[in-house]
């Protein structure tokens, strides 16, 4: 089965992220497909490379991307979302005259084109949020 | 893409006290150019993003509810709205603004978008969907 | 078509989990998972509308349960509590999962 998972809030605030990454990684250590991974909402904070927890605790935004690595997945983080709360990777500092970028490279800025393609080529839309 | 899904948007919550309101409302008007089957469905507090007289200026936000009239020009033309989440909220379809689209195939009628349903109505209608969207 | 219906939150913050199962048709499944286990609860005054939901089906998830400390003797009659990969399967056997945040 081919799974488009859509992540509504950010790490640590809220346990979507972990549930969403807890889904993930047990369907594609089961053989299925994982189409794409989409943040939005307040989910787009999963995307910054500069989070610092305690050692003692998860490491949500690497273990994203870990599993992206692993797996190859495409994780994908909404343009208009990102430029509101201040996700920016080069193509956005240089648009918006930022001087700064904060993205880990494990994600991609684009549209909600991305979210609404997934949700139609994938056989399951499954929604993590508060 | 070559499939049509029916896809249906989740709406459950009232709009300014968080973004999720208008953030799904944009995504609804992305997903128009993908001309899949959709609706969209006001339960539970959502009712409340299409109570028409919004003014937003003491809270100094961006009244997003003129998008919804927008719909119709985006072939966005179902939006259930639950009887019972207004009936709980002491509202009826005279407090919802006035939504319409124009039907091409009737020389350009003026149709509502609104349809009022009930629950039982909604969740047979959200089981005839391909995919729900929650936001 | 039959749905399964997840609910992340405890019913007594939101009214997430309430709507969701007058949603929930005969053939549908609901899963409680995060705060939502607390639904799950024999001891709240929630369960009645859980034991009065006839002909759907209720699961819970198990980490999210023991993470609680919430004991499975302590779950509705009937509830069946279920891993990450029994969550997998469940989507996977419904046909569409509808997400009550």
């Amino acid at each position: 089965m081919k799974f488009a998972i859509q992540i509504n809030e950010g790490p640590y605030q809220h346990q979507a992220s972990d549930s969403a990454y807890l889904f993930t990684k047990t369907a594609l250590e089961k053989g299925h497909e994982v189409f794409r991974v989409f943040f939005y909402h307040d989910g787009v904070g999963n995307s910054t490379r500069l989070t610092t927890p305690p050692q003692d605790d998860r490491h949500i935004v690497n273990r994203w991307a870990a599993l992206a690595e692993k797996y190859d997945l495409d994780m994908v983080v909404c343009v208009a979302a990102a430029q509101r709360r201040g996700i920016a990777d080069d193509g956005e500092a240089e648009r918006n005259g930022k001087d700064a970028t904060n993205i880990h490279p494990r994600f991609r800025i684009s549209g909600l084109g991305q979210l609404i393609e997934a949700a139609v080529q994938a056989d399951r839309l499954m929604v993590f949020g508060d | 893409m070559s499939q049509t899904k029916k896809l249906m948007y989740l709406n459950r919550r009232a709009p300014y006290g968080t973004i999720y309101a208008w953030e799904s409302l944009e995504v609804v008007l992305i997903g128009a150019a993908f001309e899949q089957d959709v609706s969209l469905a006001f339960v539970d507090d959502g009712v409340y993003q299409i109570i028409k007289g919004q003014d937003t200026g003491g809270i100094d936000m961006k009244n997003f509810s003129p998008t919804y009239s927008a719909l119709g020009d985006y072939e966005v033309t179902k939006l259930y709205v639950e009887k019972e989440s207004l009936e709980e909220r002491g509202l009826s379809l005279d407090n919802l603004m006035h939504l319409t689209w124009e039907d091409e195939d009737e020389d350009w009628a003026e149709k509502d978008s609104i349809v009022l349903v009930s629950r039982a109505e909604l969740a047979q209608l959200m089981d005839e969907q391909d995919v729900v969207f929650s936001f | 078509m039959s749905i399964l219906h997840t609910v992340n939150k405890s019913p007594f913050e939101k009214s997430s989990a309430s709507s969701c199962i007058a949603h929930a048709s005969e053939g549908s499944a609901v899963l409680f998972y995060e705060d939502g286990v607390y639904a799950a609860d024999k001891r709240t005054r929630f369960a009645s509308s859980v034991t009065g939901a006839a002909g759907v089906k209720f699961y819970v998830l198990g980490p999210d349960l023991k993470a609680r400390g919430v004991g499975e003797d302590l779950l509705i009659d009937g509830v069946e509590v279920i891993d990450y990969a029994g969550f997998v399967d469940l989507a996977v056997e419904y046909d569409k999962v509808a997400a009550w945040v």
